[in-house]
Formats: structure tokens, sequence, C-alpha cells
């Protein structure tokens, strides 16, 4: 099996030198070898396990939580660009584009 | 009196009976800290200050005869807990300047349980690794031998306790994480049942195995540490609701225990390592305690099943980190992480996910279901914790390494299960050897009484490393 290792790194919105794509391609299709001894499981009958503790559907109110809150100068404090109290984020859209 | 190598039981009642105060004990740690993390580079960030204004404020607290499970007992904390204003790494470079607005809830609870915190330990990046070799902050050394691995992730909290420059630490394990490295450099690495233990401010890795736990010289210790970490979490819904025992006690119970033990746990284990597990086990045997055989799943088949769940869970969870609300961007990745992300994403990737991510979650059910006969017949089931004592650093380059070291802690994570790691004496190099002991879901007082019954006949803790 050879992984198309360009297209994966989009989707995983990894930027990857050209060097770093051959080495990865080496040694994913090396991994993937690797774990296809599971095949030899047969699992036909088998249901997939989620939640090993058999928790299930742990509801809470739907209400604000203070707790999990942060004020929004704690929220920016991490962010690197920000302007007029908001985070600046890369642009999706070209100037002249039509939304 | 060497301040630094008391035990949390010993440094509490000498605290109490204010034959020394916190800010004495701390300090003691703070420089031994300065003087030998140098060559250990167990912390990633030493928190000095903090620590010290720590101890005052428990100082306080003592006069004023208050009583908390951990009152000024200085710890060390993995970076990979997020501690409200101050910097968490998770050993990557990705996070080199993130200062967490928020703790995480085993942070909380430590704090409210009165400990100082001295610092944070390094680790393999996101814990992706059983030796420290994957930190961007450089390795972390075994403190037994410089020129050796802790084990890993959790390789700093290991180091700082091995080392005395800790009085106790918290790590955590995805499959290995805490058992290992404490195995590595012969400490007690508790790893609770999934659950057990609240995930909130953790940064994830897989969030299906995730546990955090204590690393300590003593099961007691360990014990004590645990009734304070555990307990429900409304802010992780994973979180178990069954009550948290006195752990203290109920390991105290000295119960006459059924130990299983299956063959291909010791199948290409080093040759030392397993004639000291099985010492430990006659010596069990000797103290009334059953040994019986019993026949486990392959332990090969949880190398696949983890890498796969956790590869895949790990590309999920490490999908946020895009630098824009904090940290830097995605570039600062470095090569064990991006591997993992790789691996996952494609497991994930429409077309695939039936044949990877579902058919591992199915094996999944199989070595559930196989544990839960296993616990039909035994209490606890015992083998050991590593293939082989301490490596070398530069020796964990294998592109599956962590995965691969990790075969014998696998199984039990995948499936939740508790486990302890407990030191079962030296190999011919003077390197710490641990077993592990396997319990139920929920029943770490079990694990716990057989492991303080071990422990009373060894007290493998008492040796020290020559630094």
């Amino acid at each position: 099996m050879k992984i198309d290792i360009a297209h994966i790194a989009k989707l995983a919105n990894l930027p990857l030198q050209k060097e770093e794509e051959g080495k990865l391609a080496t040694q994913l299709d090396a991994t993937i070898a690797y774990i296809e001894e599971l095949s030899q499981i047969d699992t036909s009958k088998v249901e997939g396990t989620n939640m090993v503790t058999q928790t299930k559907n742990v509801y809470r109110e739907d209400e604000v939580d203070e707790f999990t809150t942060l004020s929004q100068d704690d929220a920016l404090k991490n962010a690197k660009h920000k302007h007029n109290g908001l985070v600046l984020v890369p642009a999706i859209l070209e100037e002249g584009d039509n939304a | 009196m060497d301040l630094h190598t008391l035990t949390i039981k010993e440094a509490k009642s000498k605290l109490k009976n204010k034959e020394i105060s916190s800010l004495e004990l701390t300090q003691a740690y703070l420089e031994r800290i300065e003087k030998i993390d140098p060559k250990l580079n167990s912390f990633v960030t030493v928190t000095k200050d903090k620590a010290l204004q720590m101890a005052k404020d428990a100082d306080e607290a003592l006069s004023a005869g208050e009583d908390k499970p951990l009152l000024g007992l200085p710890f060390s904390i993995k970076d990979n807990f997020c501690t409200k204003d101050i910097r968490t790494t998770a050993s990557s470079k990705v996070l080199d300047d993130f200062i967490p607005p928020y703790s995480a809830t085993v942070v909380s609870r430590l704090m409210d349980a009165g400990i100082v915190h001295l610092g944070k330990t390094n680790m393999d990046a996101w814990a992706h690794g059983s030796s420290t070799a994957t930190s961007d902050y450089g390795p972390t050394r075994n403190p037994w031998d410089v020129e050796r691995y802790p084990g890993g992730s959790s390789g700093g909290a290991a180091a700082s306790v091995a080392s005395d420059e800790a009085l106790a630490a918290i790590g955590s394990e995805t499959a290995g994480s805490v058992r290992g490295p404490a195995s590595w450099c012969g400490l007690v690495g508790l790893k609770p049942t999934y659950g057990r233990v609240s995930r909130y401010g953790v940064i994830a890795m897989a969030s299906s195995t995730d546990s955090p736990g204590p690393l300590t010289k003593t099961v007691e210790d360990a014990a004590t540490i645990l009734e304070v970490l555990a307990g429900k979490d409304p802010h992780d819904a994973t979180s178990s609701s069954l009550p948290v025992e006195k752990y203290s006690e109920t390991m105290k119970a000295g119960k006459k225990m059924t130990i299983g033990i299956a063959d291909d746990y010791f199948d290409g284990v080093d040759s030392e390592v397993v004639a000291k597990v099985q010492e430990a086990l006659k010596l069990l045997e000797s103290k009334g305690h059953t040994v019986k055989k019993i026949e486990l799943f392959d332990p090969k088949y949880a190398i696949d099943v983890y890498t796969i769940l956790m590869r895949s869970e790990v590309s999920s969870n490490l999908a946020r980190f895009d630098g824009i609300r904090y940290g830097n961007d995605r570039s600062y990745f470095a090569e064990e992480a991006k591997r993992r992300m790789m691996l996952g994403t494609y497991a994930l990737s429409s077309g695939y996910y039936d044949a990877y991510y579902k058919k591992a979650q199915k094996v999944r059910t199989l070595i559930v279901e196989d544990f839960a006969k296993a616990f039909a017949e035994v209490d606890v089931i015992i083998g050991p914790t590593l293939p082989t004592p301490a490596i070398k650093i530069g020796q964990a380059d294998d592109p599956m390494f962590g995965e691969k070291a990790d075969i014998l802690t696998e199984p039990s994570a995948i499936a939740g299960l508790c486990a302890i790691n407990m030191p079962v004496g030296f190999s011919s190099l003077g390197l710490p050897i641990g077993m592990q002991i396997m319990g139920r879901q929920f029943g770490e007082s079990t694990i716990l009484d057989l492991a303080y019954q071990y422990e009373k006949e060894t007290e493998f803790w008492k040796q020290k490393p020559n630094l």
C-alpha cells in the first residue's frame, strides 16, 4: 500500500518539506504493514467499544457555567494577533471575492 | 536529616509535630533541584517564587491547625496539566509560550489539598513516546544511570521523585506512561481506572485511554494522593460517579489473593526482568497468595489496536493547535507528532475508517472481554511492566518505538483497567526493574492491597541512586 502523503498532509493541515514527505511515506508504509496483522482476527460478530467504562449519555443543564467561562482579556491573553478585543485570523477569502 | 528524602507519610507527621516547616522542606527540594537538575533535566519550568509563597501559606495554615491531606508537601506536576498562570508546554515548542488561563481539575484538587507546587516536569512532547527522547527541551536522564532514559512519557516526573527533587509527582498515562517510567526509575506508579481521575485541563493525547496518576516512593503515598485526585468531575463527562474509597485504609486489608500470570507476558522479555518478577511471585506465594496460570489475548495485537486508536485520537486532538488563539503555528510540530497525526488522519480518512479505526475498536472489545474472563478466575494479574531495564540515550529511534516498548501495558490501558508498577529489584548493572499488578476496573483497593503487602517484605524504595 502506498499512502498519498501530500493528500493526508493537507487533511491533517501539516506543512511538510519535500524530504520530510519521503521519510514519512516510508515510515507510514512500514507502520501500516505492521498493523495489518489485525486482519487475522475474526471480528465479524463483534461490536466496537468506544467507552470502556460503559458510561453513557452524561447530560448537563444547558446553562452558562461560570467555572469554565473566561473573561475576554483572559481568553485573548495567549493570542499573538488581535484587534479591537478580537482574535485576528488568517484571511480565507481573497479581496474582491463575493461571499 | 536529609529533608528531601522523606515520604509523604513521614513529611506529614514531621510537619504536624512542628519538627520541620513547609518552608524548610520546600527550600530543601529547591536546593536539590538547583544542584542536580542541570544533570537530569527533570523540569521544564521550576516555579521557585510561587513554591516559596505556597510554603509560607502552608505554614500559616499549619499553625492555625488546618488539616488538609497534602498540606505543605512539595510536588512536581507533569507539563501536560494546565496550570493557571504557569507556562504549560507539553514539552512541545508549539506551546513554548502558552500560559493557561485555568487549571486542570487534578491541579485544582492538589492545590485545595494544600500542596506546594515546585514546577512542571519534562515529558515526551505531547506524551508521544516512552523515553522522553521526543521532548523539544531535550531528554531527561535516568537518576540511576544518567547515560540512560528514565522512561516516558512521564519521564521527568519519575526522575524528579527518584532523585529526590520532589516528594511526589503527578504524571499521566495513555498506555504505560506512568507505569513505564516508574519501572525504569524504581518507583511506585499508579495508573488508575479510566474515568477514576478527571481529564479536564490535561492536554489530550488519546481521550479514550488518558488517565492521570501519581508516581511515588511508597504504596501508601500513592494511595493518599489517589484519594485526593479521584472522583466525579462535572467538567469531564467521562469521569466516574462511583464513590471514592479511603485507599490508604483499604490497602491494609491484607487479603490473600489469586494471582494470574500469562506466558505471553513473559515471552521475549529480558531474562533479568523475568527472573526478578518470578522472584517476586515466589515471595508472594510464600506469603499465602496463589499463583495461577491463565491465558490472555496475545499482547502483540494490543500494539496494533493501540497504534490505530491512539494515533487516530491524537490526529483529532492535535487538530486544535493552530497558533491562532494560543501557541505557535503547526510548523512547530516535531517529527513524532507529525508521524502520529499523519497515520491517524490516514486511518480516519474516507475509505479507510472501517479497515482501521472500526476494526481496532472491535478487537478492543475482544481484549475487554478477555480480561473480564480472566478476572472471573483471579483477583489480579501480574507481569513485567516493560520488556527491558532502562535503555541508553539515543536508542529510541524506531518510528514505532513508543508503541512497541509499551506492549505489556497497552492491553490493560485499552481495557481501561487499573494497574500499579512495583519495584522488584535491580539488574546486574544496577538498574531498577518493575512488575505491574493489574486489577479490574475500579479495583484500585485490591491492587494497592497486594502492592502494600509486597512492599512491606521488600522495601526496594529505600535504595537510592548515587547522584
